[in-house]
């Protein structure tokens, strides 16, 4: 296409000066939207009255959200005026996360929302069938049926969420009976559902919160439990794997205050064995948290939960009310905080971002977050499973977790595997066990009519192997010279009626889903990419650079691991896309 | 320093300084586009990545401060590769044909991102082409500015120059992923979102993605000229961007009180000057044709034609005319016959040479200007209370206070990038009290809201003095070794406790003793005040307070404290240091002083009258007084102002205009003004003219002549000077721009206690110099006050204030309090603005605010039509709801001729400043009217 060079020209001055609104033009008001009585009145009703924590945002949309079925804009207008920040700020928070759902205009918010998980796991359980044939067999008109990202029930695949119920195993018929029974709250007491879980009593009546007491009461025993866990080797299980004892010392030694921030964002699709522990023991997840506090000096912990796990929230909810009402000994500020849907919030700096009440955009490292964190303060992060351990370890000494492992490797890893095998779930193994021992000795085996294809190490971020590399011990650092890592040990198993492909453009579709839009090079390497994946014959050399501007430029690891799938494909799998 | 190695080279950063900087430094330049100089670096878009030795990934080079001994790569083929596929990407995406071109080039479209695809010979291959997004629709809506965000890459730089700098926080970044979009409020268009349209994101904008709609396709202009803005007073400096002798756009320049900032009317506001109702040819009354003042009240701006009542006419004619009746009736009727008034929206040098004409040639003091409207108390109270009219501490010295006190100003609209320095204050911490009967934008980043009853000021300001005495939070020391009048103030302010002042103000005790408490002690507390303290009969006393609560917390003198009376017009500052008022020579000289009299006597070599002259409110009445009066003025010159609108009680100000023998008018519109005058000037607008003027900070800035002047209007300097030659005066001053450097340098002599440092060529270089500045290497005096007073002890003189009632208090029959004031898009009388396309797009018609509460008492609804009344005036406008406006009281723009508010306001005067009180008087309010002017609704 050829330019001439000549202005655009949008207007003449005459004609702008001809435009200008004499008539008709609302003077009236002042500039913008500005907020109705009506709105204000039902705003003030939620959320009380101002002032308001600007960091509060997004429980204040949940608020809105869960009372409306969505965000008016209207009811976006008013709750800037009454928090005093910009109408552009809550609206970009809004727009930023899955589960807000903004009506422009006259629209009207649909009676009821059904997400049908598109992750890999329910995919290849049928989740695309679900998709295309609920809104004929539901025959409403007033439900809105949507594709969602991994939900974190893999081993249940395939999931459909109504509301906030999810339907395990889904079949057309049981999502109408879910439907029809009106059940679109997630009750923490329905198996299987929800399974048992101890609680409060129960846990002290077991000896819980005892050694997390005695550290309260004895400050001469920091320096013996931060040596515990130095020496017992625990790596951070969200993925990253940072030796945790060396973290709490790192931050021990910032200025006060300091805060703690607790990664319960399970995104990771395949991984669902921070909900499984959740929803059987939270009570062990708080003392291992109470133990870190006490030891790091931590002044305030914020807890981040995602909001697929409504289950969880109400656990946790229920069984933080009671500890915070009958606490052993002193406890630290805890707050509990609702993701909003965004698997980017997984990422440590963008989950702080989220609790601050922002969009979950991970930041520039450095500084680092063990330095400058929450609310601009030194802050200890943590997966769940991480903090999990901790009373175990001390209770149980270094040694007892340092002693698990195969293949050279130490220590325990909580497995989720899904995909095509007998007994998917979450499995406690040893670190380094092999693909092919964790499905033989844990998980029944392959399915009836599959052979071992592919396997998924790391959910999406990790990469795929061939069976051919089934083999090799999985656990921190053993995958990266094949061109994946094990990340939060979410392991999805491909049979022979699979392919690697599929899996990749649905890996890559999420993370141009779930990119957080920051960035260039994921933001725009992720969508090139997933177009260019659908060609049956892909072009390698364009999506090479992808990956390469992609793992070599983006902010953070999301952008970074987007072409793990890809290489992989490519270097595994080249008949697929030949 | 820091020692790193960048690629071959081993290179120093200076602590905290990036590596792009450093790279800078050292003439090597990383790509970047989301890094722009002056704002904070974001890092997102990754063009500027390099690589660091030991370190996993690429860094970007914007956010990243290297250490010591690094190892950066910006130029290894894994760095250049990823810059270069970053590039290629965001082109990928951009459309065939940009919005803002470097050079007429067509392979140069999309501005930065185009000049680094450029020099990085980067092209999109086709595969990627093929993948382009799928494009925003263009979004036309604003008056200003277009919205292409085909061309958008993301960057957010719009996000953060609307946000962090100038906090007007409409501008988003919303959605996420590859459908991650620029919003506006909601993601509403931008012309009904809640932009002011200061235009810091269009001059942000790398891509063209928002651009000034003037200036949309090719940048290259025919010249930049560098100047200031003509509008308010914080005077921001800018560059006219012109071509074929028009000025297209306007850009923010990097001066000390805007840092490259600037607002709607500065940057969007420049187009009066090429309206084609500018005044391009001298006009003289045709004979027979009387003067009508009532003819004003339905005079349609825009359609009506002078051509009935006067005639072209040349320059000399015109002259001969204008200077020869003054002569005549000065030589008939004496000195005090003549009056003029000079302008605040004129020149330092036109305002020398004005009242110099006035004071040698008409022979009296009989010279002011709008001063007299704005300021004239408060400088009233500032020379009795601290020696010196001017601010202690410049506007930006608000970095460095904990506590902002804004009184009676509406900063956002009337000094909107003042306003931006305090609302960055209040994001970094800062405390700011907003304290105004209406709340205004500046609420929504204030800690504390005082509403107070309108009229009540020196009720609030004694009761915080009180709590500071009563509570013993002052500074004793300050008010011992710096203070004078301490006990009278003392003992005055007894009376005045919190709790008794509360019915009073309407301000709970709690928070008035709150707020005193935190005044008090703050390291730095500064005032800074407006038109809401000064327009009232107690102006003065409310500006008495205001000193009395900074000297006694000992707020004044240091950094981030003192005192800052927000000056209105662009240059008021500098036409009443120039002298521009009836009882002072330049510098404040009063004229009443004998050595200062003698000095000027011999510095002009003529005899000068000793007797101050009448204020602009007094020459009215002068105009109107008794033909036996010997001080009846009945001739007036008027230069560049516009009292048939700005003065109060219009009927009466126009009829005693109308009444004159002999009004000369010199302007750049036919003003209501010149509607009344016998001989009409055509004069310049400030683009086209060479010439210095004076901000709220004292900074003396220099402007320079961008285009020519329409048809036969001239520069007011040579204008001044014919009309001096026409009163047998003989001046000489030499030099192009009608001698402006020659008028400068006398007025440089005149007022050397001052400016004697700033001298023409000084200010060619450095284009703004603050003083005091007393030498060649004297750099200026940001804060004054910080050993000692200019009074004749050298301590700021306390001086007691009790309350005076405003002059008309509402009652049965006029039940509403009227407010007037401005608006952000309109200057003044509007003269200018309402003649400026973008501004008069956006605010094209008369309103009048209230709150929803009153409205529905009275049966309004937001846009009906509406009659106010007072006791001197009618007039009919639309209503807008504003629910900042308190309960009771109507806010009204003085800018709208089709419903000029100074039909209505009281011309009762501070005994002292002598303004008039044009914040409070009674109406009555009913629902229906209709414009007296035929045009409008």
């Amino acid at each position: 296409m050829t330019n001439t060079s000549k202005p655009v020209v949008l207007a003449t001055v005459d004609e702008l000066r001809a435009s200008i609104p004499h008539k008709g033009k609302p003077v009236g008001k002042l500039k913008g939207r500005q907020p109705d009585e009506q709105s204000i009145q039902e705003v003030r009703a939620l959320i009380g009255d101002a002032p308001h924590r600007r960091d509060l945002l997004i429980e204040r949309l949940h608020q809105l959200n869960d009372a409306f079925r969505g965000l008016y804009e209207r009811h976006l207008v008013a709750l800037a005026k009454e928090m005093n920040i910009s109408m552009a700020e809550v609206f970009e928070v809004a727009s930023f996360y899955h589960h807000f759902e903004i009506i422009k205009g006259d629209d009207k918010a649909p009676g009821l929302t059904i997400r049908v998980c598109d992750g890999l796991s329910c995919a290849m359980s049928g989740a695309q069938d679900l998709l295309e044939k609920l809104p004929q067999y539901l025959g409403n008109q007033d439900i809105r049926i949507i594709a969602a990202p991994c939900v974190g029930r893999c081993e249940q695949a395939p999931v459909a969420v109504v509301h906030q119920y999810p339907v395990i195993a889904a079949t057309l018929a049981s999502i109408k009976e879910a439907v029809s029974n009106n059940q679109t709250q997630h009750p923490i007491d329905q198996h299987p559902t929800s399974p048992a879980y101890i609680n409060y009593q129960q846990y002290l009546d077991s000896g819980g919160y005892e050694t997390a007491k005695l550290i309260s009461q004895d400050e001469s025993d920091e320096e013996r439990i931060l040596s515990i866990m130095e020496s017992s080797g625990l790596r951070g299980l969200g993925g990253a794997g940072f030796p945790a004892g060396r973290k709490w010392r790192i931050v021990r030694d910032q200025p006060a205050p300091k805060l703690m921030a607790i990664n319960i964002d399970e995104g990771e699709p395949g991984t669902f064995k921070d909900r499984y522990y959740l929803e059987r023991d939270p009570h062990r997840f708080l003392e291992g948290l109470l133990i870190a506090a006490r030891v790091v000096g931590i002044d305030a912990c914020y807890i981040y939960l995602r909001d697929e796990y409504h289950g969880c929230r109400a656990i946790l909810e229920t069984e933080l009310a009671k500890l915070q009402s009958a606490p052993p000994f002193l406890l630290p500020h805890i707050e509990l905080r609702r993701g909003a849907g965004a698997y980017i919030c997984g990422e440590e700096s963008a989950m702080i971002e989220s609790i601050e009440g922002k969009r979950g955009e991970p930041r520039m490292r450095p500084p680092y977050i063990a330095q400058v964190g929450l609310f601009g303060r030194p802050t200890l992060a943590h997966n769940f499973e991480t903090l999990f351990w901790v009373r175990d370890i001390v209770e149980k000494g270094p040694q007892w977790f340092s002693d698990f492992g195969r293949n050279d490797r130490k220590g325990l890893r909580s497995f989720s595997v899904s995909g095509r095998v007998k007994q998917p779930g979450v499995k406690l193994a040893p670190a380094g066990i092999t693909v092919l021992d964790l499905i033989a000795e844990y998980c029944g085996g392959m399915q009836e009519g599959h052979e071992l294809y592919a396997y998924l190490p790391g959910g999406a971020s990790g990469g795929i192997f061939p069976a051919s590399l089934a083999h090799i011990p999985l656990d921190f650092d053993t995958l990266q010279p094949h061109g994946g890592f094990i990340g939060s040990a979410a392991i999805i198993v491909l049979g022979h009626h699979d392919k690697a492909r599929d899996a990749a453009l649905n890996m890559m579709r999420f993370f141009a889903n779930e990119s957080c839009g920051q960035c260039t090079p994921c933001r725009v390497g992720t969508t090139k990419a997933a177009n260019l994946m659908q060609a049956s014959q892909w072009d390698n050399e364009t999506l090479e650079d992808l990956n390469i501007v992609m793992a070599d430029a983006s902010i953070c690891g999301l952008g970074q691991a987007a072409p793990n799938p890809v290489r992989c494909v490519q270097k595994y799998f080249p008949k697929e896309i030949a | 320093m820091i020692t790193f190695t960048l690629d071959q080279q081993t290179i120093q950063a200076a602590q905290g300084e990036t590596i792009l900087k450093a790279a800078q430094r050292h003439g090597i330049d990383i790509p970047h586009l989301c890094y722009k100089d002056g704002m904070r670096a974001d890092g997102n878009c990754r063009a500027c990545v390099v690589e660091i030795k030991g370190e996993r990934s690429l860094a970007p080079s914007c956010c990243r401060a290297p250490t010591e001994g690094m190892q950066v790569k910006a130029a290894s083929p894994r760095a250049i590769k990823s810059q270069r596929l970053v590039l290629e990407l965001l082109l990928s995406d951009m459309p065939d044909r940009g919005y803002k071109w470097q050079v007429d080039n067509e392979t140069l479209q999309h501005g930065e991102l185009s000049e680094w695809t450029s020099r990085l010979k980067v092209t999109v291959r086709p595969e990627l082409k093929a993948l382009r997004r799928n494009q925003p629709m263009a979004d036309i809506s604003h008056p200003a500015m277009a919205v292409n965000l085909d061309a958008c890459i993301q960057c957010n730089r719009c996000v953060r120059a609307c946000r962090e700098e100038q906090v007007n926080d409409v501008i988003g970044y919303a959605m996420r992923g590859a459908h991650s979009e620029i919003v506006f409020d909601i993601g509403d268009a931008l012309g009904d979102s809640s932009c002011v349209a200061c235009g810091e994101c269009v001059q942000a904008c790398p891509t063209g993605a928002l651009m000034p709609k003037s200036q949309i396709g090719s940048q290259i202009v025919d010249k930049k000229v560098d100047s200031v803005c003509p509008f308010c007073g914080v005077g921001c400096l800018l560059t006219y961007n012109v071509k074929d002798n028009t000025i297209v756009s306007v850009d923010g320049r990097d001066g000390p009180a805007n840092h490259s900032r600037l607002c709607v009317k500065g940057r969007f506001g420049f187009d009066y000057v090429h309206n084609p109702q500018r005044l391009t040819m001298p006009l003289i009354r045709k004979a027979g044709v009387s003067k009508d003042p009532q003819q004003l009240n339905a005079l349609n701006r825009n359609t009506a034609d002078w051509s009935d009542v006067f005639r072209e006419a040349s320059w000399e004619e015109a002259l001969a005319i204008a200077g020869g009746k003054f002569k005549s009736l000065r030589d008939t009727f004496g000195k005090k016959s003549l009056a003029g008034f000079g302008s605040a929206k004129g020149s330092n040098e036109e305002a020398y040479l004005f009242q110099k004409l006035v004071r040698t040639g008409f022979g009296s003091n009989n010279v002011d200007h709008c001063t007299r409207l704005c300021h004239a108390s408060s400088v009233a109270a500032l020379l009795e209370g601290v020696g010196s009219g001017a601010v202690s501490n410049q506007v930006n010295d608000v970095e460095h206070s904990d506590l902002i006190f804004i009184i009676g100003s509406n900063p956002t609209s009337n000094h909107p990038v003042a306003a931006t320095w305090m609302k960055n204050a209040a994001q970094r911490g800062a405390k700011i009290v907003l304290a105004d009967p209406r709340i205004t934008d500046m609420g929504k980043h204030a800690w504390r809201t005082l509403q107070f009853k309108a009229d009540t000021d020196v009720a609030m300001l004694n009761a915080l003095i009180y709590t500071v005495i009563d509570e013993n939070l002052g500074d004793q020391q300050f008010i011992i070794e710096r203070t004078s009048n301490y006990e009278a103030l003392r003992q005055n302010v007894k009376g005045y406790s919190p709790e008794a002042m509360e019915p009073i103000c309407g301000i709970p005790a709690s928070t008035l003793r709150e707020v005193a408490r935190e005044f008090a002690k703050a390291k730095g507390a500064m005032i800074l005040w407006g038109m809401g303290v000064s327009q009232h009969v107690h102006g003065t006393d409310n500006a008495r307070c205001l000193i009395a609560l900074a000297s006694v917390t000992g707020q004044i003198g240091k950094p981030g404290s003192g005192l800052h009376p927000l000056r209105g017009q662009n240059n008021v500052q500098g036409a009443s240091d120039a002298g521009l008022i009836p009882m002072m020579y330049p510098n404040y000289q009063p004229v009443t002083d004998k050595l200062a009299h003698q000095w000027f006597e011999n510095f002009w070599g003529m005899p000068l009258d000793n007797q101050p002259g009448y204020t602009v409110v007094e020459i009215m009445q002068k105009i109107l007084a008794k033909e036996s009066d010997p001080h009846k003025v009945r001739g007036m010159y008027i230069m560049g102002e516009n009292p048939a609108m700005s003065d109060p009680d219009l009927n009466h100000a126009r009829h005693a205009l109308a009444s004159l023998d002999h009004l000369v008018v010199q302007d750049i519109f036919m003003t209501e003004t010149a509607w009344l005058a016998d001989v009409v000037l055509p004069a310049s607008a400030w683009p086209e003219k060479t010439g210095t003027v004076s901000n709220t900070d004292r900074m003396v800035q220099l402007g320079k002549q961008a285009i020519d002047p329409p048809g036969q209007a001239k520069a007011d300097l040579w204008i001044i000077q014919q009309l001096a030659s026409r009163l047998g005066l003989s001046w000489d001053y030499p030099g192009e721009h009608s001698g402006v450097a020659a008028v400068f340098e006398e007025m440089r002599q005149a007022m050397h206690t001052s400016i004697a440092g700033i001298t023409w060529e000084r200010l060619q270089q450095e284009s703004s110099v603050t003083y005091p500045c007393l030498s060649p290497d004297d750099p200026g005096t940001p804060t004054v006050f910080i050993d000692q007073f200019p009074t004749a002890d050298g301590r700021v003189k306390l001086v007691p204030a009790d309350i005076i009632p405003a002059n008309e208090r509402p009652d049965s029959k006029f039940p509403f309090v009227l407010i007037t004031g401005r608006q952000l898009e309109h200057w003044h009388t509007g003269s200018m603005t309402r003649r400026a396309t973008v501004l008069d797009a956006i605010e094209p018609t008369a309103s009048a605010s209230m709150c929803e509460a009153d409205m529905f008492a009275l049966g309004l609804e937001a846009g009906d039509m509406m009659t106010i009344r007072s006791r001197r005036g009618t007039v009919a406008v639309e209503v807008r709801i504003d629910n900042g406006t308190p309960k009771g009281a109507v806010f009204m723009p003085f800018a709208y001729h089709e419903a000029a508010a100074n039909l209505l306001t009281n011309s009762a005067l501070d005994p002292v400043g002598k303004i008039p009180e044009f914040k409070y008087c009674a109406v009555s309010i009913e629902r229906g009217g209709v414009s007296a002017i035929a045009g409008y609704r």
